[in-house]
C-alpha cells in the first residue's frame, strides 16, 4: 500500500469523479467529494513524510522500466505542491458545502462535483508525472475539467469566458505537445530524466530551441502570463465562486510548476542562462506582468474580477523570482507559490461567503458589509493584508525572500519596483477596506449575517494559516529550500 | 537540404497558420473552433509523419520485412486526438449555450451585449441609480 501512494493520489479522484455522477443525490454527492478529496489528502501527507525521510521516491506505471513506461518520480517539489494542491482542494471543498448548495441548481451539482475531482486529478496528476507526454494528458484533463467549472456559473457572461479560456488554453496545450514532439523528435525519449541527459547532446540544433520555445510559450499562456493572461480575469470573474477559489489556488501554481520543472529539470539552467533570453524576457514581462495587472486591479468593480487581476500581478512576482536565476530566486518562488495559495483560497472562499448572502460580488455592493458580517469582512482584510505583505502575514515571507534575492543579485532597482507595486496592491485593498466600513450599505436583504459555519471555519483555517505561516517558516522556508537546492543540483 | 523531400512539414506548417488565422480572425464562434480544430490536426500530422520511416511497414512483425516505422508517435496522437475531440465537443456545447444566452454566435455582438451589461453595473456603482437596490430573498437553508 505504501509504495503505491504516488499513483493513488491521481487514482482516488479520478475514481470518485465518475462516481459522484453515480450518486446523484446532491446532498451526499457533496459529502462524498469531500470524503474523496480528504482521502487524497490524507496520502498526499503520508507522501511528503516519505519523501522527507527517504528522498524521491520513484514509481514505475504497471511495472515497466523508465525510458518505455510511464514513471511517477516525487522528489522534494513535487511532495510540496501536491501537499498544497490536495490540502486546497480539501478545505475549498468544505466551503463548497453550502456554497454551492446557493450558487448552482441542485441538478447540476454533480457534475460540478464530477468536474472538481477532475480537475484534481488532473492537477495532482500534472505534479506526480515524470513523463512529458503523460503531463500534457493531465493538463488537458484539468483544462476541460476547469472550463466546465467555469461555465457553471451563473452569469451568461460565464459562457463566452469559458469559451476563450477554452480557445487560448487550447492553443497553449498544443504548442505544448509541438515542443514534446519536437524534443521527442531529437532524443526519442518522453522521460524527463532521460530527456534531460540527452538534451544536451543535441544543444545546438535549431530543433531544440524551437521545441522549448514552443513549450515555454505554451505553459506561458497556461500560467497567464502577462501578455498571455487576458483569459483569466474573466474566467475567474464569471466562475462559481467555489470554483474560483480552487482554480486560483491552485491550477496557475501548477503551470509555474511545470515551468520550473521544465527549466531546471529537463532543458537545465546552464543552458538557460547560456543560450536563451529567458530571464531577461521573464524578467521584462515579470515587472511589466505586476504593474500592468496591479493598475487594473484598482479600476476593477467586480470584487472578483480585481483580485482575478492581482492574481495575474503575484504571477509576474513568481517569475521574478524565476528570472533571478538564483537559489535564493527560486526559494522566494517556491515560498510564493505556497504563500499565494494561502491568501487567494482566504479572499475567494470570503468572497464566496459574501455572494452566498447578498448573491452579487460587485465592489458597491459590499458597502457597509463591515458591521453585518464581521467575521468574512476581517477575513478579506487580512487576506489583503497578506497581499500587500505586511509583516506577520505569509505575503511578507515570501516578498522578503524576493527582495533579498533580487539584492543579492545587485538588482537594486527591481527591488525598489517591488516595492513601489505593493504601494499598488495598497490603493486596491484600501478602495475594498473602504467600500465594506466607511460606507452606508447600499443593498437590503432580509438578513445580512456571516454566512454558515461551514464556510466560516475554512475561511479562517486559510487566514490563521497565513498568520501561522507568517510567524512559524520553518515548514515553507525548510521544504522550499531543500526544493530550490536539489533543483539546482547541490542535493540530490 | 532537400526543400521538397520535407513536404509533410510544409504542409504541417501551412495548415498550422491557416487553422491560427481562422482563430484570431474570425469572429463566427463556430469558425473559430473549425480552426482550432484544423491548427490540432496539423500537429496530428506532424507527429505522424515523425514517426514514419520511408521504406518502413507497420510495427506488425512479419518475416518479409526488416525495417518498421516508429509506433510511439501514432499512439501518442491517439491520445491526443482523443483530447482534441474532447475540446471540440465542449467548446460545440458551449456555443450552444451563448447562442441560447446571447442569441448570437458572432463575438462582436457579444462583445457589445456585455459591454451594456457592464455598463450598468458602472453606472450602478458610481451612484447614478440610487433608487437600484438589490433584494434577495432568504433561502431557506
Amino acid at each position: 500500500m505504501n509504495s503505491h501512494l504516488p499513483i493513488l493520489q491521481v487514482l482516488i479522484p479520478l475514481l470518485g469523479a465518475p462516481l459522484c455522477l453515480l450518486v446523484r443525490v446532491p446532498r451526499l454527492v457533496s459529502l462524498f467529494a469531500l470524503f474523496i478529496s480528504i482521502l487524497v489528502f490524507l496520502v498526499s501527507c503520508a507522501l511528503l513524510q516519505q519523501v522527507l525521510e527517504h528522498g524521491t521516491i520513484v514509481y514505475e506505471l504497471g511495472g515497466w522500466a523508465a525510458p518505455w513506461g510511464i514513471e511517477y518520480r516525487i522528489d522534494y517539489l513535487n511532495s510540496y505542491l501536491i501537499l498544497l494542491v490536495s490540502a486546497m482542494g480539501a478545505i475549498v471543498l468544505v466551503a463548497a458545502q453550502t456554497s454551492i448548495r446557493r450558487e448552482l441548481p441542485a441538478n447540476r451539482h454533480m457534475v460540478f462535483y464530477t468536474s472538481y475531482l477532475l480537475c484534481l486529478t488532473g492537477l495532482l496528476g500534472i505534479l506526480a508525472t515524470g513523463d512529458a507526454f503523460n503531463l500534457f494528458v493531465f493538463l488537458e484533463i484539468s483544462a476541460l475539467s476547469s472550463y466546465t467549472l467555469i461555465a457553471l456559473g451563473t452569469d451568461r457572461r460565464a459562457l463566452t469566458a469559458s469559451y476563450q479560456y477554452l480557445i487560448m488554453g487550447t492553443i497553449g496545450a498544443t504548442f505544448i505537445i509541438i515542443g514534446v514532439g519536437l524534443m521527442y523528435m531529437m532524443t526519442g525519449t518522453l522521460n524527463m530524466y532521460d530527456l534531460a541527459e540527452r538534451l544536451p547532446e543535441v544543444h545546438n540544433s535549431k530543433t531544440v530551441l524551437c521545441a522549448i520555445g514552443f513549450f515555454i510559450v505554451g505553459v506561458c499562456l497556461k500560467l497567464a502570463l502577462f501578455p498571455l493572461h487576458l483569459w483569466l480575469p474573466n474566467a475567474y470573474a464569471m466562475a462559481p465562486s467555489i470554483a474560483t477559489a480552487f482554480l486560483a489556488a491552485t491550477s496557475t501554481k501548477v503551470a509555474v510548476y511545470v515551468l520550473i520543472r521544465f527549466i531546471f529539470s529537463v532543458i537545465g539552467i546552464d543552458f538557460v542562462k547560456t543560450v536563451l533570453p529567458l530571464q531577461e524576457i521573464f524578467l521584462a514581462l515579470g515587472v511589466a506582468g505586476i504593474f500592468a495587472a496591479s493598475i487594473s486591479a484598482i479600476y476593477q468593480l467586480n470584487i472578483k474580477r480585481l483580485f482575478a487581476y492581482s492574481s495575474v500581478a503575484q504571477i509576474g512576482y513568481m517569475i521574478l523570482g524565476l528570472a533571478i536565476g538564483t537559489q535564493l530566486g527560486l526559494t522566494a518562488t517556491l515560498l510564493h507559490m505556497f504563500n499565494h495559495a494561502l491568501m487567494k483560497a482566504a479572499l475567494f472562499l470570503a468572497i464566496g461567503g459574501v455572494v452566498y448572502r447578498i448573491g452579487s460580488s460587485q465592489l458597491n455592493h459590499f458597502a457597509g458589509l463591515g458591521k453585518q458580517m464581521p467575521w468574512t469582512m476581517a477575513a478579506i482584510v487580512v487576506g489583503g493584508l497578506s497581499l500587500l505583505g505586511v509583516p506577520l502575514t505569509v505575503g511578507f515571507v515570501s516578498k522578503w525572500y524576493l527582495v533579498l534575492a533580487l539584492l543579492e543579485r545587485g538588482w537594486w532597482l527591481i527591488a525598489i519596483l517591488v516595492l513601489i507595486s505593493s504601494l499598488l496592491a495598497l490603493i486596491y485593498v484600501w478602495r475594498i477596506v473602504e467600500w465594506i466600513y466607511f460606507s452606508s450599505p447600499r443593498i437590503i436583504v432580509d438578513d445580512i449575517k456571516d454566512p454558515p459555519l461551514s464556510q466560516i471555519i475554512p475561511i479562517w483555517l486559510l487566514v490563521l494559516a497565513n498568520i501561522y505561516f507568517g510567524v512559524d517558516t520553518s515548514l515553507t522556508v525548510g521544504v522550499s529550500k531543500l526544493a530550490a537546492q536539489s533543483l539546482f543540483g547541490v542535493v540530490r | 537540404m532537400n526543400i521538397l523531400g520535407l513536404y509533410n512539414y510544409w504542409i504541417v506548417v501551412v495548415l498550422m497558420m491557416i487553422g491560427f488565422y481562422i482563430v484570431i480572425a474570425h469572429e463566427n464562434l463556430i469558425k473559430k473552433l473549425v480552426g482550432l480544430t484544423i491548427f490540432q490536426t496539423s500537429v496530428f500530422f506532424f507527429y505522424i509523419s515523425m514517426g514514419k520511416i520511408s521504406g518502413a511497414t507497420a510495427p506488425i512483425l512479419d518475416e518479409k520485412w526488416q525495417l518498421y516505422s516508429n509506433p510511439l508517435p501514432h499512439v501518442l496522437i491517439l491520445t491526443a486526438i482523443v483530447v482534441g475531440i474532447a475540446t471540440t465537443a465542449l467548446g460545440l456545447a458551449l456555443v450552444v449555450r451563448i447562442q441560447e444566452a446571447y442569441g448570437s454566435i458572432e463575438e462582436n455582438e457579444i462583445q457589445v451585449q456585455d459591454y451594456h451589461d457592464r455598463m450598468e453595473g458602472q453606472l450602478e456603482a458610481y451612484g447614478f441609480r440610487k433608487k437600484h437596490v438589490l433584494s434577495v430573498q432568504k433561502l431557506e437553508e
